[in-house]
């Protein structure tokens, strides 16, 4: 659906079902210079159970106008406005990659609105190697190619996509390159190297919150996952082992497994 | 742009992929070769596992006619090798052809296809498709401006084979794609002669690719196959041309394909409404019996384009050929742009005049003994046609002459056996060709 | 040639040993093309002056074998493998309605069928009109002049109740329309051909292949239908086919081939040839080897589906049962007239407590099992509520007949104890109160 938030037009996928404003909502927040299709394996399902669902592009980004925020602090509150533009109250957060730095941001600046938090492939810190981000800042589809191979894992590189006849590192690569890169990926991979706060903001975090590392994610490793895992009080950590970066789509079926019964056991669903 | 320093991405190259795409072994129980699920349905975990199938909320497999995961190695394989993102199996190339434009058309729709086609592919065009409401107007491959020309209101797409069948003309696929894309509609291309070994479409535009993979892609002859892949550049929603594409479907809950799955939208609606009614689904033994086929698309493509030069330079020099054409031959109109588009080879399809016409044509057919006459190409066998007398011979004058062909016409499909003996098997042939014929066989 | 079924799935057709090497067993020819003799041989059959092999797409001399086989069960002259039933089912309607016309089917039809009809044919200009069944004079309302075929499903879920295909029949052929049939719930029990319907289409990869590993459909043509009797009736029978050098197909296929089978060629070499949906040997093959025992197991699974619902009946946690014998009035008389042998395999049950009880029903089934299909040789089972219907509304599953805790069984040749036994735990399970819901 198309709203507005900030006099800029808004898309978000609502998972093939109306937005209901009677049932509770789940925001998805993309990763760097990806669209609100990464998530839909997962957002449907939550659709078609009791939830509203908005999965995000960010301004931008997909089918969303606007120009990229450049920071991340901006897109966390970005992000506070899209609950208000909806008339919610409340929401759960769901980030994968540098939407885990946004929700994290997000969360930890306003508290009493976010019901929980999910965090796939997420870290409290992600630092750009040099090169793939000055290649993105030259709109340079290799930056996409490079992405796309660190992001999937040696497993993910065979495809294997759960939804019969999709290739997934083209699919993703097809999405990162469907706007001008050095507009969406070469502005999100600077933010990303610039926000510093993470560890920080989790510290302030007292939500229920979830984290799911994969065995195999180079962006970011389990070792960094925990340490910002450790941050939150009481936060679970869920490992998907053959797995890489791009964990929403190489293992979508795991990876939902652990959320359904992640969220709907803290912010239960409206069973009409 | 790239400095040195930057690494390459080492994603897979495509004789790995041709190999390995698609397929995990360790989700397989361990076996390495792709397993023939030859079942037709599948259990659910429980009641919200199948509806979540059904409401595709999740991926998995509901049915055979709609997926099957020996079949689903395939697409995947093929995508992958393509440069596309996704692709969809048909039980032959028609029917890929067939489910490619009933997803992008309905009645009163039109297409701008190009006129040099496989003889199947000219009937359901020129013929079959007007029947549904569906009408093509038909622009030489040559004919660039023409493609632009014959862009109406209603137009849905353009749709040519990237080396016309019989003729070897070549579209200019980086100008026809384009025109295309200024018009806001996409370019699909068969490119069942190249395979993407010779040539990927979607590196020069096209954005979506169809294949008989009962050809070059499998080689051995022995299964029906096709497949449509999706480049998954093509931004449908750039206009309000395909509102199935777009607009809230029906049948799935009011689901966008285009909002939703974006760049393999038009894979997604070509399962999910084209397979589940027509239902021209792929058969899980011929998809394992492709697959073994692509494993060894490389080699084979090598030899056959090298047999294929070999030949050219053989018959142009023959005293019983007229006239030979192929895309490897300097005054080839089209000598330029392959070697462009076909860096890698120009194909295995050799088209050349007979001395003495029909009859020396017939005769030359009847005689060779290695070279099998049928109605085939891209077999590792080296296959020959006389199309005057056989493939084309339903269609009327008029017809024929649209094709593109003339009775000397033979046309050599080059397989990969030894090419002493396909040079030996041809004199043979020439030789009683020359003969003077008692019997006329018209 | 036998009249008896049993006989017919072994030795139907003209299938008695391989050509080339007097194998009996049919051989599987897993080949894309055919050798021709010569070009004079080549040019008769792309002429068609001669029939013979020319391209695996459309025809192969396994399928062959399985086509004779299935029009020899049917009472058929002639038949046309296709790679689904679906892929039967579209070419049927293709084969004489263009963009334009349009055709008259039963309301009590299978989900996918319906949407071809409804949704996917509309979009190539054919339109569909639908008639309740109950009466058979709905057809003849509906009727125009650019009415091609009506079509119906011999036994068709949810509701079960026998298709009065006489009677449908002869009012199609007052207006030289002819009645298409799908009969993949009733091979054996049922020939619609002997009762009227000019053609006959079956998923071959139900009760025909009963194994569940194949795929495949057929179109069988029953060879007593006029198809030049009303040349406006039936325009791509009587109009020139510029594709074949102007044959007009009514015409030039009995002069071809001594045998009114006209409709089964036009299928075979114009629809075969463009839309290409060919059904592979390998898939033939398993075919063949399912219809050998289909006469066998359709008596099995009729006894087995009586016995379960003589249990069903007396159940406390059934609200319903529906099977054909269970109808009243002229819906009762139809089953008696027109099904041989044994009812079918399928049967209904309603649960009681609604979608709650179906789904527990459904997932406390131990031996059944919940796929997406019928006429396996396995008893199946499927909530269609929660399932194969939830893309629809409310009112669209009402209108389709599923109620909230209607379950759709295909009851299987295993040992009828077996499967009452696996039906009345679940049934008991359904009716227990769900803990998940109390705590």
């Amino acid at each position: 659906m198309k709203f507005e938030v900030n006099g800029n037009e808004v898309f978000a996928s609502t998972g093939g079902r109306p937005f209901d404003k009677k049932k509770p909502l789940i925001i998805f927040v993309h990763g760097s210079g990806l669209t609100h299709m990464t998530w839909v394996l997962q957002t449907r399902y939550f659709a078609f159970h009791g939830y509203s669902v908005l999965a995000l592009d960010m301004p931008g980004h997909g089918l969303s106008g606007g120009k990229s925020l450049k920071s991340i602090e901006e897109m966390a509150d970005w992000v506070n406005d899209v609950i208000d533009a909806v008339g919610y109250k409340e929401a759960s957060l769901v980030g994968h990659s540098q939407g885990c730095l946004v929700t994290v941001e997000c969360t930890a600046r306003y508290q009493q609105k976010i019901k929980t938090l999910s965090l796939m492939g997420g870290a409290g810190a992600i630092p750009m190697n040099p090169e793939l981000l000055n290649l993105a800042e030259n709109n340079d589809p290799k930056a996409v190619d490079l992405m796309m191979d660190w992001a999937h894992g040696p497993a993910g590189h065979f495809g294997g996509h759960p939804v019969p006849g999709l290739y997934h590192i083209n699919t993703g690569g097809m999405l990162a390159k469907s706007r001008t890169i050095k507009e969406t990926l070469g502005v999100d991979f600077r933010a990303c190297d610039n926000y510093k706060n993470g560890f920080v903001a989790a510290k302030k975090i007292k939500i229920p919150t979830l984290s799911i590392l994969a065995t195999d994610d180079k962006m970011c490793p389990v070792k960094e996952g925990k340490k910002l895992a450790d941050l939150i009080e009481g936060s679970k950590v869920d490992i998907i082992d053959n797995c890489g970066h791009m964990m929403l789509l190489e293992e979508a079926d795991r990876v939902l497994k652990v959320l359904k019964k992640f969220i709907t056991t803290n912010y239960p669903p409206l069973n009409s | 742009m790239s400095d040195k320093k930057v690494p390459n991405p080492k994603t897979y190259k495509f004789d790995t992929l041709s190999l390995h795409a698609g397929y995990q072994p360790h989700k397989n129980a361990g076996s390495r070769q792709v397993p023939i699920y030859q079942t037709t349905s599948y259990l659910f975990d429980d009641v919200d596992h199948a509806a979540a199938l059904f409401n595709l909320e999740r991926g998995g497999h509901i049915y055979s006619r709609i997926s099957n995961p020996t079949v689903g190695v395939l697409e995947e394989r093929v995508a992958s090798l393509e440069g596309g993102t996704a692709a969809l199996a048909t039980s032959s190339g028609m029917s890929a052809i067939f489910l490619t434009v009933m997803t992008l058309c309905e009645a009163g729709d039109h297409l701008v296809v190009s006129s040099q086609l496989y003889g199947g592919t000219v009937n359901l065009f020129r013929l079959t498709l007007p029947k549904f409401g569906i009408k093509c107007t038909f622009v030489k491959p040559r004919d660039t401006e023409g493609f632009k020309k014959a862009i109406q209101k209603n137009t849905k797409g353009i749709f040519g084979e990237l080396v016309g069948n019989p003729g070897n003309e070549i579209m200019n696929m980086p100008e026809i794609a384009k025109i295309a894309h200024d018009a806001g509609i996409p370019l699909m291309v068969d490119a069942t002669y190249q395979t993407p070994y010779l040539c990927k479409p979607f590196e020069h535009g096209a954005d979506i690719v169809v294949h008989s993979l009962t050809k070059w892609m499998a080689g051995h002859g022995s299964s029906m196959a096709g497949i449509l892949v999706e480049g998954g550049k093509f931004d449908w929603m750039q206009n309000d041309k395909f509102p199935t594409m777009t607009k809230p479907y029906e049948g799935y809950h009011g689901l966008s394909f285009a909002e939703e799955f974006g760049p393999t939208a038009f894979t997604m609606k070509a399962r999910a409404e084209g397979m589940r009614d027509f239902g021209p689904c792929l058969s899980p033994q011929n998809a394992w019996n492709v697959l073994q086929g692509i494993e060894t698309l490389s080699v084979r493509m090598k030899k056959h384009c090298s047999n294929a030069e070999e030949m050219v330079k053989y018959l142009m020099g023959h005293e019983s050929v007229a006239w030979v054409s192929h895309p490897s031959v300097p005054d080839h109109p089209d000598h330029e742009l392959a070697k462009k588009l076909l860096p890698n080879g120009r194909g295995s399809m050799i088209a050349f005049g007979i001395k003495g016409g029909k009859d020396a044509g017939v005769a030359f057919i009847n005689n060779v003994k290695l070279a099998s006459h049928l109605a085939n190409v891209g077999d590792t066998r080296t296959l020959v046609i006389h199309p005057a007398s056989g493939t084309h011979s339903q269609m009327d004058e008029a017809t024929l002459k649209f094709a593109g062909l003339s009775h000397d016409m033979i046309r050599l499909s080059v397989g990969i056996e030894d090419i002493d003996d396909i040079k030996n098997d041809f004199e043979i042939g020439f030789r009683a060709a020359r003969k003077p014929r008692l019997v006329s066989n018209q | 040639m036998s009249k008896n079924p049993e006989t017919i799935a072994l030795h139907g057709g003209d299938y008695r040993s391989d050509p080339a090497t007097t194998a009996v067993a049919v051989p599987l020819y897993r080949t894309t093309s055919y050798q021709f003799n010569d070009t004079g041989h080549a040019a008769n059959l792309f002429a068609l002056k001669e029939f013979g092999n020319i391209y695996t797409r459309i025809m192969n001399p396994t399928n062959d074998v399985l086509e004779k086989r299935v029009a020899a069960l049917e009472g058929g002259l002639a038949a046309l493998t296709v790679g689904s039933g679906q892929a039967a089912s579209t070419f049927a309607i293709m084969n004489v309605c263009q963009s334009g016309d349009n055709f008259i089917s039963s309301t009590d039809l299978y989900g996918g069928t319906v949407n071809l009809f409804t949704h996917t044919l509309k979009k190539l200009g054919i339109e569909c009109r639908y008639a309740d069944p109950a009466d058979p004079s709905n057809f003849e309302k509906l009727v125009d002049e650019r009415t091609r075929c009506f079509y119906a499903e011999t036994l068709p879920n949810p509701y079960l109740r026998v298709f009065p295909i006489k009677e449908v029949a002869d009012i199609g052929r007052k207006h030289n329309i002819p009645l298409i049939m799908d009969n993949t719930a009733s091979p054996v029990i049922c020939k619609p051909i002997e009762h009227g319907a000019a053609v006959v289409v079956h998923s071959l990869t139900k009760f025909i292949g009963g194994h569940g590993t194949v795929i495949g459909g057929c179109l069988v043509d029953g060879g007593n239908f006029d198809w030049t009797a009303d040349p406006k009736r039936q325009p791509l029978f009587n109009e020139p086919d510029m594709s074949y050098g102007g044959a007009k197909w009514g015409e030039v296929v009995p002069q071809l081939t001594g045998a009114n089978v006209s409709f089964a060629v036009r299928a075979r070499v114009c629809l075969l040839r463009d839309l290409g949906a060919p059904l592979a040997p390998d898939n033939a093959w398993g075919l063949i080897q399912g219809l050998e025992t289909a006469p066998l197991r359709m008596k099995q699974h009729c006894s087995n589906a009586e016995k379960a619902v003589d249990f069903l009946k007396k159940h406390k946690n059934v609200e319903r049962v529906i099977y054909p014998t269970l109808h009243e009035g002229d819906i009762a008389a139809r089953s008696k007239k027109y099904l041989k042998g044994g009812n079918g395999a399928l049967v209904g049950i309603e649960v009681k407590g609604g979608v709650e009880a179906g789904k527990k029903f459904i997932e406390s089934l131990k031996m059944f099992y919940h796929v997406a299909n019928i006429g396996d040789a396995r008893s199946l089972a499927i909530h269609p509520a929660t399932t194969t219907h939830s893309q629809l509304t409310e009112e669209e599953l009402l209108a389709a007949g599923v109620t909230p805790g209607y379950v759709r069984l295909s009851i299987g040749i295993e040992h009828p104890d077996d499967i009452i036994a696996d039906l009345d735990q679940a049934l008991n399970e359904s009716g227990k109160p769900s803990l998940k819901a109390v705590g």
